[in-house]
């Protein structure tokens, strides 16, 4: 068109046609920033699993060790520690388990495996919001109240959990503590961070 | 040549750049109004203290390493080897919190004389998105010295985000920290958010909130529009002075008050008792302990106590978070929240100044809760109705939650049912 008679229509077309276009441009150049931010190449490969000796663990006695930056606790419950499971299923939030934070073969009143029902081995990870809460083993103690029954008790928001590792009513963490995968390579050892001693099972 | 009357220098500037014409406009020809009070220190004191962080900082990063390794003795290192470190570090640590102190009370005088009202939503908006900055880059900068409590509120911290349902939490979780814990990765991150990032955003943030008061012109302590009362000669506000000489003269006395308090706190109490450094961040970072109690930093601890104090609903912790979230962001909605007829606390009725006191008492209370074991004061009896076997503290917390939020939420009620004063026409 010759003349100086602007044409609006065309013009609206061409302004967003080139902003549109600019957009993408200025999405397409933020991505590689964000996606920089998510864990590396080097952080997602060291998550191998962790051999732990458990011939020194005492009954009653629990032993922390570090599975992907992460405390995992290996507790030795003595007979009255599991006895005691069974009674006040009420106050649970979920004593069955359902909500399947762990492996099928944890999925039982001890969640531990059954061949050593006494090794509970867990995630000492607050569900609520990640802290690692503290083992409380003695009964009735002035601060937790007269019933408490043992257990572990989280600092950072008074989340209750009982031997099993399962969470009691009331309390701000959703779920129980998760249980990881693990399998004894012996009696006395156990891997944490694979279900079974065949490699990439 | 042209303002060559005045010659010099000076003129040579103003031809090439407008020096004058903006030292007239925004000190010595902005009118602000005659009867500013006590509670008018506040804003120039937090551009003191924002300059304090910013100089401080910049030496604090000539010693500090980034490295989960290095950080926490490199924070020892400015303490004891290097000359004046320990000054450099308090003046930043204890500047944290002053800084609070003085944006806090900022925030409060804008709510008691309606600062936030019409003309001023933007201006309001602009000191809210500061506010929030200024969360980030304190929470950021708490990483740093790698301690136990860095450690341990960074994990909660980020945790909140991995509480958003829908399969998005975690992945954004894993995100802000570049791993599946608080780790190296994050640390180093952080120190580039908080030295750079948010320290940017905030300057600019800053001088949009200037520009914005300095369009609207500033609101008083009687919540009247000074313009519309002009010398019909001179079109300039009766009730206004320059800022220049008469307010920086005012606020040189406000940074004296201020910077003795400040020293005081500096050179006598410069942890104040666990409260601006906790005792626990003097213990290197453990990954597989948390500390036996943790709380945030004080200034947050109104928020954590509302996190705490919402059980969790549908397997979920996320209405905490989300309820916690709601008590920051509520406030970005007070300038349309509020329907009264007045906007200073000094004309409005009773029924105003009983929920501002309720608010008030209540952000006090659930800061001091958020400090607090939530085990404090023991268990509700088991065989008591609803709050059997509930910690006293956490009931407690949930009653002022609900009181805080009502505030905001029942505020077009009773602001409009509120029986006012009549302003007067001019300054008082």
């Amino acid at each position: 068109m010759v003349g100086d008679s602007a044409d609006p229509k065309r013009r609206r077309y061409l302004l967003i046609a080139t902003s549109s276009l600019g957009a993408i441009g200025a999405v397409a150049a933020v991505t590689p920033l964000v996606f920089s931010m998510f864990p590396s190449e080097r952080v997602k490969a060291a998550g191998a699993p962790v051999e732990v000796d458990i011939s020194k663990l005492e009954p009653g006695m629990l032993l922390t060790i570090e599975w992907r930056g992460k405390p995992v606790w290996i507790v030795n419950r003595t007979k009255e520690m599991l006895d005691r499971l069974d009674k006040g299923l009420d106050q649970l939030a979920d004593p069955t388990s359902s909500a399947g934070n762990q492996p099928d073969y944890a999925k039982n009143s001890m969640r531990a495996r059954q061949e050593h029902a006494n090794i509970l081995v867990v995630e000492g990870v607050c569900t609520h919001l990640g802290c690692s809460p503290t083992f409380r083993k003695e009964v009735g103690p002035a601060d937790l109240g007269a019933d408490w029954q043992g257990g572990f008790y989280c600092p950072c928001h008074g989340s209750k959990f009982d031997l099993a590792a399962r969470v009691f009513k009331g309390a701000p963490a959703p779920t129980n503590l998760n249980v990881p995968p693990y399998t004894y390579l012996s009696d006395t050892v156990l891997l944490v961070g694979q279900d079974s001693a065949v490699k990439g099972a | 040549m042209a303002g060559n009357s005045n010659g010099g220098f000076l003129a040579w500037i103003d031809e090439r750049f407008p020096f004058t014409e903006t030292v007239k406009k925004h000190l010595t020809e902005y009118y602000a109004p005659k009867n500013f009070n006590f509670w008018y220190y506040f804003g120039s004191l937090a551009l003191l203290v924002l300059v304090l962080q910013i100089v401080t900082g910049i030496f604090l990063t000539m010693n500090y390493k980034p490295d989960a390794k290095q950080a926490f003795a490199s924070v020892e290192y400015i303490m004891r080897d290097v000359d004046w470190g320990w000054l450099i570090r308090y003046l930043h640590s204890t500047g944290a919190s002053m800084f609070f102190v003085v944006v806090y009370l900022h925030m409060l005088r804008g709510i008691m004389y309606g600062s936030y009202r019409k003309p001023r939503e933007l201006l309001w908006i602009f000191g809210m998105v500061i506010y929030v900055c200024l969360m980030a880059e304190a929470f950021f900068g708490y990483l740093l010295p790698w301690g136990q409590m860095s450690y341990w509120g960074a994990q909660v911290i980020v945790n909140l985000f991995a509480a958003i349902p829908f399969g998005i939490g975690e992945p954004l979780a894993q995100w802000i920290r570049g791993d599946f814990v608080i780790s190296d990765t994050t640390l180093n991150r952080f120190f580039a958010f908080h030295v750079i990032a948010l320290p940017l955003a905030l300057v600019a943030l800053v001088f949009l909130h200037i520009v914005a008061l300095h369009q609207v012109g500033s609101n008083n302590p009687d919540g009247i529009e000074i313009k519309k009362n002009k010398d019909p000669k001179t079109g300039l506000p009766l009730d206004g002075i320059p800022f220049h000489p008469y307010y920086t003269v005012k606020d040189s006395v406000g940074t004296v008050g201020f910077l003795a308090i400040f020293a005081a706190i500096l050179f006598f109490a410069p942890e104040m008792g666990g409260y601006f450094l906790e005792y626990n961040n003097f213990i290197p970072a453990d990954s597989l302990k948390t500390p036996e109690h943790i709380a945030p930093i004080w200034y947050f601890t109104p928020f954590y106590a509302m996190l705490r104090a919402v059980p969790p609903m549908f397997g979920s912790q996320f209405p905490g978070v989300l309820v916690m979230g709601l008590a920051v962001v509520i406030f970005f909605f007070l300038p349309w929240l509020d329907k009264g007829a007045v906007k200073s606390i000094r004309y409005r009725g009773s029924l105003y100044k009983g929920w501002l006191a309720a608010f008030i008492v209540s952000f006090i209370i659930l800061g001091i809760c958020g400090v607090l074991p939530t085990s404090i004061w023991g268990q509700f009896e088991k065989a008591l109705p609803i709050v059997g076997g509930v910690d006293v503290a956490t009931f407690v917390a949930r009653i002022f939650t609900i009181v805080y939020l009502a505030f905001f939420f029942l505020m077009p009620w009773y602001t409009k049912r509120d029986k006012t004063k009549p302003e007067p026409e001019r300054v008082t």
